[in-house]
């Protein structure tokens, strides 16, 4: 049934804007976690989409899902800066800071959010219909 | 004269058969809307109906069953959409503004077939009860 199909594909899509908005909150919580090396210091992650074309190609439907294949950390230099009193800081007196841009965080997590409510609604709208369907023929 | 429930419906059940492929269709792109690369599509459908209505089935046979299935139906009439924009960036085509606005229409016109279908059972058990 082809309706459960478009069930399927918002709810991929659902889950795939929920991983973003999840990074979203581990880059800003740790948008000011500072480290004593370059190697420990938090780096900016992002999801990576991709369309599942394959599912697609077969017969199991005409639409395509959509799927995380994994998450990248940013690979932006971090920000090193001059403090000998830091507790955190190294035997130089530098301490490191992510490399998180907090307004691109917030442009992300918006545009998330709003990908994430037109799922939604697509999982809403597909739900009357069905019912309309199941109620085709009564009363 | 025998009464034929499957010309009763005929028509507007392969209509509505359409309808859900291209809500499926929509749905994909909008699920898609972040995935770089991804192009949106969209199902003609007059191109689809006309298909649908001649009833082209292209299955091929198959003997074995490492056989390609060769079913043309339904994904033959699947088109690219033209992007408004020449390029966002990341090779993704997707406008979720006209996507929605699809769904919308489509998901309206799903709904009217249904009232047409639901009109013509009406119709029908009021004959077979005489009202």
């Amino acid at each position: 049934m082809s309706l459960f199909n478009v069930m399927d594909i918002a709810s991929t899509g659902m889950s795939a804007q929920n991983v973003r908005l999840n990074t979203t909150a581990s880059n800003v919580a740790n948008a000011n976690s500072v480290s004593s090396s370059y190697e420990d210091t938090y780096k900016a992650r992002h999801p990576v989409f991709a369309a599942e074309m394959q599912r697609a190609s077969q017969d199991q439907g005409v639409g395509s899902r959509v799927e995380v294949k994994g998450i990248v950390e940013s690979q932006k230099p971090l920000q090193i800066e001059y403090s000998p009193g830091h507790p955190m800081a190294d035997e130089n007196g530098y301490i490191y800071k992510p490399n998180v841009n907090i307004v691109e965080e917030m442009a992300d997590m918006m545009s998330a959010s709003k990908a994430y409510e037109t799922n939604v609604q697509i999982a809403d709208t597909t739900k009357k219909i069905f019912r309309n369907v199941l109620r085709l023929g009564k009363s | 004269m025998a009464i034929s429930l499957d010309k009763l419906m005929g028509f507007q059940q392969k209509a509505l058969h359409v309808r859900t492929e291209r809500m499926e269709v929509i749905a994909g792109n909008l699920a898609n809307a972040n995935t770089p690369g991804y192009k949106a599509r969209d199902i003609n459908f007059q191109d689809a109906m006309k298909n649908a209505q001649h009833s082209l089935d292209k299955n091929l046979t198959r003997t074995h069953e490492n056989h390609i299935q060769g079913n043309m139906k339904g994904s033959a009439e699947i088109e690219f959409r033209i992007p408004n924009q020449p390029d966002t960036g990341d090779g993704n085509t997707v406008d979720v503004q006209i996507e929605r606005n699809n769904f919308l229409d489509n998901g309206l016109r799903y709904q009217a077939g249904m009232e047409f279908m639901n009109g013509k059972i009406k119709g029908m058990k009021k004959a077979i009860t005489g009202g």
